[in-house]
Parts: structure tokens; C-alpha cells; sequence
């Protein structure tokens, strides 16, 4: 590719992602937001961060994976429980992540 | 507090997913670096860009030689969940001065929003504070991402099986410890287990739509479930 194409492409990947970005918070000031909207974006942190991880966990390349062999889905139900019982953020990610690499060495994977 | 101390609680709370980035930092590096791209090139995309996962698929993009629309309409679509953000966003942000409005959407990236946007529901953060915390968590992650760039660029091919060591679980934990403490009522199970299903079985989706249509349908189940109850629990009011 020539260096014009190149900069073509920084330059237009640039503008839509912050296009993508920022074009509701310029409007903010002015935006009114309706109530049921209002209401259905408080389920976008959980849906959207579930969304993303879970293939992660659950899924390997070959297709799901839900094994306790898959440290991958070991770690995640170890941090999973562990927010539960006792919601505190930094014990759930230490918990994950010990359980994960721990699973790791075991499993060889 | 001043603004300093609530940068610094921002960084503070994005560094689970700073650590869980450093590898595909390094990874975009040595990508750019092996497909023959000039290491500018990588800085460019890193520094102005600034989009992970859409940088990620821009280089396979770029090594299919696919022409330049096709690329900025990759790019479009895979980052198309940051308008939830954005719009998730907005109260917290409507007051702000339009410099700072500009300044916070250049770092709407999906781990800033993940760090700072429970800080509201917590209390940890507040409209008086809020961009302050943000901006910490994206400078933050920021600085990371561009260095990582550089050195993957320089020596990417130097740390071998880099992106087999797993550091990208630290996400996955954040996260997980991110989502727990929303989960005590009927409609935020419903969003979280529709997410979970939904986007396993439509991960094989081009460009990052699995996650998009996961995340609406997993929203709109937490919306329904909310409604219904609300409605039954008005009912039941107005017949005591």
C-alpha cells in the first residue's frame, strides 16, 4: 500500500470512531433523553461486559467449552462466585486470576 | 478532592485491564511490524485511532489488501457499541464545558467505560468529579496502549508465545467483578444470562455484531423484566 492509502485509512478509521464517540456527547447539552431509554441503558453496563467476556470463558476455538479442564472457564466461575458472595471487586479479580494461572499450570493448557 | 487525586482513583481502577491490555498492546505492535507496516504507521493507529479491537481487524483489512471503504466500514461497525456508551453516558456528562465533552469521547473505550461508569452507581464518582476519574482512567490506558505499540513494534518478535500466556484473563476477572454487584434483582439476572447465551451462540458473527446484537437483546430482556415488575408492583399499590 502507498503511504497515501495508509493515511487515508488513519484518517477515516479516526473520524468514525470518534465520530461513533463523541457525536452524542457534543449534543449533550441539549439531549433530552426519553424515560424508557433512560430506563433500558442502565442494563447496558451488564449486558454489554457480559457480552464481551463471556465467548472468552465459555468458548474455545474448537466451540464451547464449559470444562473444568478449560482454566478459562475455571477462573471465570471462581471470580463469578466469589463476586457474589462477597462483592468486593479486588477479591474477585485476585480469586480469578490465581485460580486461572493455578488452572493453567495443572492443565498445561 | 482535587483533580489529581480523582485521575489517579480513575487509573487506579482501570489497572486490572491496563495489565489485561499490555499483551494485545505488544500483539497490534508486532502485527503491524510483520505485515511490513512502518512502526508510524502502528503509532499513528495507536495515538489517533485509538481503538483496540478495530485496529486489530484494520491489519487483517490492510494484509487481504481490501479496499479503503471496506476498511472504514469495518471500523464503523465494530466500534458502533460505543454509541451505547456514549449514551449510557450522557447524564453524568451533559453539565460538562464542550471541551471536555470533546476531550472525554476521544476515550470512550470500552475498558474506561467498564472502570469508571460503576463508579457512579457506588458513589466513588459524581458529576462534580466524574470526568476527572474518567480522564485518569483513559490517559491512563492511553499511556499504555501507545507504549506497548512501540515496544511490540520494535521487538514484538522477541517475546515468543506472548499472547498464549493468558494476561488477557485479568479482563474477564474485572469484568466479572464489575458485573456481580449489579446482580440482585430478577431483571439483571435476565440481562446477564441473555448476554451470556446470545453471545456465545452468535460469536462467530462478522465484525463484532454477535456482541452488538447480544448486548441489545440482553438489554432489552433487563428493560422488559423491569417494566413487568414495576407495572405488578403498581398494581398491587393501587389495590391495598
Amino acid at each position: 500500500m502507498s503511504n497515501v492509502e495508509l493515511l487515508l485509512i488513519i484518517v477515516g478509521m479516526f473520524m468514525v470512531t470518534y465520530g461513533i464517540r463523541v457525536t452524542l456527547f457534543v449534543g449533550a447539552n441539549r439531549a433530552e433523553m426519553p424515560e424508557w431509554l433512560d430506563k433500558a441503558l442502565k442494563f447496558v453496563p451488564v449486558s454489554v461486559l457480559t457480552a464481551i467476556i463471556a465467548p472468552m470463558a465459555l468458548t474455545n476455538d474448537q466451540g464451547l467449552a464449559v470444562s473444568l479442564l478449560n482454566p478459562w472457564f475455571v477462573g471465570a466461575l471462581a471470580a463469578l462466585i466469589t463476586g457474589l458472595v462477597f462483592k468486593r471487586q479486588l477479591l474477585t479479580i485476585c480469586i480469578g486470576v490465581v485460580v486461572f494461572f493455578l488452572m493453567k499450570m495443572v492443565t498445561g493448557n | 478532592m482535587n483533580l489529581f487525586q480523582n485521575a489517579q482513583r480513575g487509573a487506579l481502577a482501570s489497572i486490572p485491564m491496563i495489565i489485561g491490555g499490555i499483551p494485545f498492546g505488544l500483539l497490534f505492535g508486532s502485527l503491524a511490524a510483520a505485515n511490513d507496516l512502518s512502526i508510524w504507521f502502528a503509532i499513528a493507529m495507536s495515538s489517533i485511532v485509538f481503538a483496540g479491537s478495530a485496529q486489530f481487524v484494520a491489519l487483517g483489512l490492510i494484509a487481504a489488501d481490501a479496499p479503503l471503504w471496506v476498511i472504514i466500514l469495518t471500523t464503523f461497525v465494530v466500534n458502533l457499541r460505543h454509541i451505547l456508551y456514549a449514551a449510557d453516558l450522557l447524564r453524568f456528562v451533559k453539565h460538562l464545558p464542550l471541551k471536555l465533552r470533546l476531550l472525554m469521547g476521544f476515550g470512550l473505550i470500552d475498558e474506561t467505560y467498564a472502570a469508571v461508569r460503576p463508579m457512579f452507581d457506588m458513589g466513588s464518582a459524581d458529576k462534580s468529579n466524574g470526568h476527572q476519574v474518567y480522564i485518569g482512567s483513559f490517559l491512563s490506558f492511553y499511556l499504555m496502549w501507545n507504549i506497548t505499540t512501540i515496544m511490540g513494534a520494535l521487538a514484538g518478535e522477541y517475546i515468543p508465545g506472548l499472547s498464549e500466556w493468558g494476561l488477557e484473563f485479568a479482563m474477564v476477572a474485572t469484568f466479572i467483578g464489575i458485573v456481580t454487584p449489579y446482580l440482585k434483582s430478577a431483571p439483571y439476572w435476565g440481562a446477564f444470562v441473555v448476554a451470556i447465551v446470545c453471545s456465545v451462540l452468535f460469536r462467530d458473527m462478522p465484525n463484532q455484531m454477535g456482541l452488538i446484537v447480544a448486548t441489545l437483546l440482553a438489554v432489552a430482556t433487563g428493560y422488559f423484566l423491569d417494566t413487568m415488575t414495576t407495572n405488578k408492583n403498581a398494581k398491587e399499590t393501587a389495590h391495598v
